[in-house]
């Protein structure tokens, strides 16, 4: 009686563990490019000299339709970083073509805010931005993940 | 062993039971097939471009213009000659023939007031200023501005007065005049005023104005794939034609699955409006098209562009042009992806009519040929003979 109790029990352990991996191996994007799967808005440039964080200006991006992003650009101590020159760039890695259209930092906002227009998404999928900063402090690159 | 073989055959028996009782298609397959219907077309935007966008009265003038003959050098060629209306506003030829024949195919009209970019190559930015070009092409009206503005006063004065305000003088305007075209007409437009070029161009303009506001009502019908994919989304039996076979419902699902049609085919209007190699040979005896790259800088130095004086409202509806992109190599030979509505019962297809059938076009994509010149996006797709056939017996579904 004793051994059939451990013997369920390790069943269930067993069970449980095997679910939990399933969820992981689910929730990151089972299949998808290592790269693609971290889609966080916020992170340090390459040689982590600065801090990006972008966010679409209207919250919502629809797909085929230009739209603006809105761009923070902090030190990596948290100082904002001042009138950087930022160069936008990206593309669908998976099609092997860059963006449709040439988006540009349009506007200084002040404290480390920029303003990008003419950014569009023209298909569903994996879509990468990549933007090459360069101020007082020296030239960096970040690069986003972004899961259209 | 026979209870061994009965277990088999109960196992056996509940697995077909499971893929029978299996839904037809995934949850991210709804959801594609929901995006491709055309219930999901967003009502046009306005054109703050076009002030007489939505004005009936300058639609109307616009239809009547859209089939008018004498807006033609010799009085034979109208809009309609090649965007015919019983033929989905297209001609049915590979290569369109007006005063002359041209180098590329007749763009059917559906939906074409969703477009940010017009022409095969998108050279240019709005659906006014893309009716001047036939206007004045040596091929298709081959016609001059001072002449239609003549014509305009002369034939529809009181009408054109009505919608867009007073004609200026044309009194001292020469018969025939246009800064393009032939050298008498060029040097007659290098004799004019200032005021009196702009005075013609606006009424130019106004030509061009009138048939986008007729434009703008030319929309795709709903077809037996929309009916299928609301009864689909609406969760009901599909009834009568809106029924597809099971070879149709295979090439839906290879559309937007492993043949990868949708990345680009996408939407209710079945295209991303961008531009792509998909490694289409060229048309014999044609000279080279390099497609959109060689359009970036014609759109740029278009008079008529929404950066020029001829644009109503203010430069933010000019996005498209002010960020557009100019260089890379993907641009050389890329197309504007056609929206597959209709189709199938319109061929020939591609941008100078390369094939004849959509047999020819799958075989195409799927072999994925090297392009002549720059690369192809598309990359070989194995599919079998009999998946070949479903992908075209989808197609149809959008034809009928
Ligand atoms: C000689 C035949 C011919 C005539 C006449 C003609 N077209 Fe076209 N049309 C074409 C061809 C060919 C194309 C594609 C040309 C290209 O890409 O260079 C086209 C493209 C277009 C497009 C672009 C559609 C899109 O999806 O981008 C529109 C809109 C259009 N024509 C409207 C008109 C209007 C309005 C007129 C009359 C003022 C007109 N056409 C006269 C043959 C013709
Ligand atoms: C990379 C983008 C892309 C993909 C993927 C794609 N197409 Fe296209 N399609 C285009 C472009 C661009 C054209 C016009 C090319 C030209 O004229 O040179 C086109 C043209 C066509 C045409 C001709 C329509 C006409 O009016 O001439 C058909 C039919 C078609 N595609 C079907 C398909 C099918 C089926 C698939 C999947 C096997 C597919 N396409 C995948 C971009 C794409």
């Amino acid at each position: 009686m004793a051994s059939l109790g451990r013997y369920l029990l390790a069943a269930f352990g067993l069970a449980a563990v095997l679910l939990g991996v399933l969820a992981a191996v689910y929730v990151s994007g089972f299949g998808r490019h290592d790269a693609a799967s971290d889609i966080s808005r916020s992170r340090k440039t390459a040689n982590g000299l600065f801090m990006v964080s972008i966010e679409p200006e209207k919250g919502a991006v629809r797909q085929g339709e230009l739209h603006t992003w809105l761009v923070t650009v902090t030190t990596a101590a948290g100082q904002p970083v001042e009138y950087a020159a930022i160069d936008v760039s990206g593309g669908m890695p998976e099609h092997n073509h860059g963006l449709p259209t040439s988006p540009q930092v349009t506007d200084y906002l002040g404290n480390g805010h920029y303003r990008i227009e003419g950014m569009k998404f023209t298909m569903r999928g994996w879509w990468q931005l990549r933007l090459s900063i360069s101020a007082a402090a020296g030239s960096d690159t970040a690069i986003f993940n972004l899961a259209l | 062993m026979t209870r061994i073989a009965a277990v088999c055959l109960a196992f056996a028996l509940m697995a077909t039971l499971a893929a029978c009782g299996k839904p037809q298609f995934s949850d991210a397959e709804k959801a594609t097939i929901a995006s491709l219907a055309l219930s999901a077309l967003p009502l046009l935007e306005p054109d703050t471009t076009n002030r007489f966008a939505d004005d009936p009265g300058a639609a109307a003038l616009g239809s009547t213009l859209f089939f008018d003959q004498k807006l033609s050098r010799d009085g034979t060629v109208s809009c309609s000659t090649c965007h015919k209306i019983e033929r989905q506003f297209q001609d049915d030829l590979p290569l369109a023939v007006g005063v002359g024949r041209t180098n590329r195919r007749t763009m059917p009209l559906a939906g074409v007031a969703y477009n940010a970019w017009f022409f095969w190559d998108g050279r240019r930015d709005s659906l006014w200023s893309q009716a001047l070009t036939p206007l004045e092409n040596p091929l298709e009206h081959a016609g001059n501005r001072a002449a239609y503005a003549h014509y305009i006063e002369a034939r529809f004065g009181e009408r054109y007065e009505r919608i867009f305000g007073p004609l200026p003088d044309l009194s001292a305007v020469p018969a025939n005049a246009t800064p393009l075209g032939a050298d008498v007409e060029k040097a007659a437009w290098a004799s004019m005023t200032d005021s009196q070029r702009d005075g013609v161009n606006r009424i130019f303009v106004n030509i061009g104005k009138a048939i986008a506001a007729f434009e703008r009502s030319l929309m795709p019908p709903p077809t037996r794939f929309d009916r299928f994919a609301e009864a689909l989304a609406s969760g009901t039996e599909p009834q009568g034609d809106a029924i597809l076979s099971d070879e149709e419902v295979q090439g839906l699902k290879l559309f937007i699955g492993r043949a990868n049609c949708v990345t680009c085919h996408n939407g209710p209007l079945f295209t991303d409006g961008s531009f792509h190699n998909v490694g289409v040979p060229p048309a014999a005896n044609l000279p080279p098209d390099r497609g959109r790259i060689d359009a970036v800088a014609e759109v740029e130095a278009d008079p008529f562009n929404c950066l020029g004086p001829y644009r109503d409202g203010g430069p933010d509806a000019c996005g498209e042009l002010r960020f557009i992109r100019k260089t890379g190599e993907e641009l050389v030979r890329a197309f504007k992806t056609p929206s597959l509505r209709g189709a199938a019962t319109r061929p020939p297809y591609m941008h100078a009519g390369q094939f004849a059938t959509l047999e020819q076009v799958v075989a195409n994509y799927l072999d994925a040929p090297a392009s002549v010149e720059s690369t192809t996006e598309q990359h070989p797709v194995q599919l079998s003979e009999r998946e070949r056939a479903a992908l075209v017996a989808f197609l149809k579904t959008l034809g009928e």
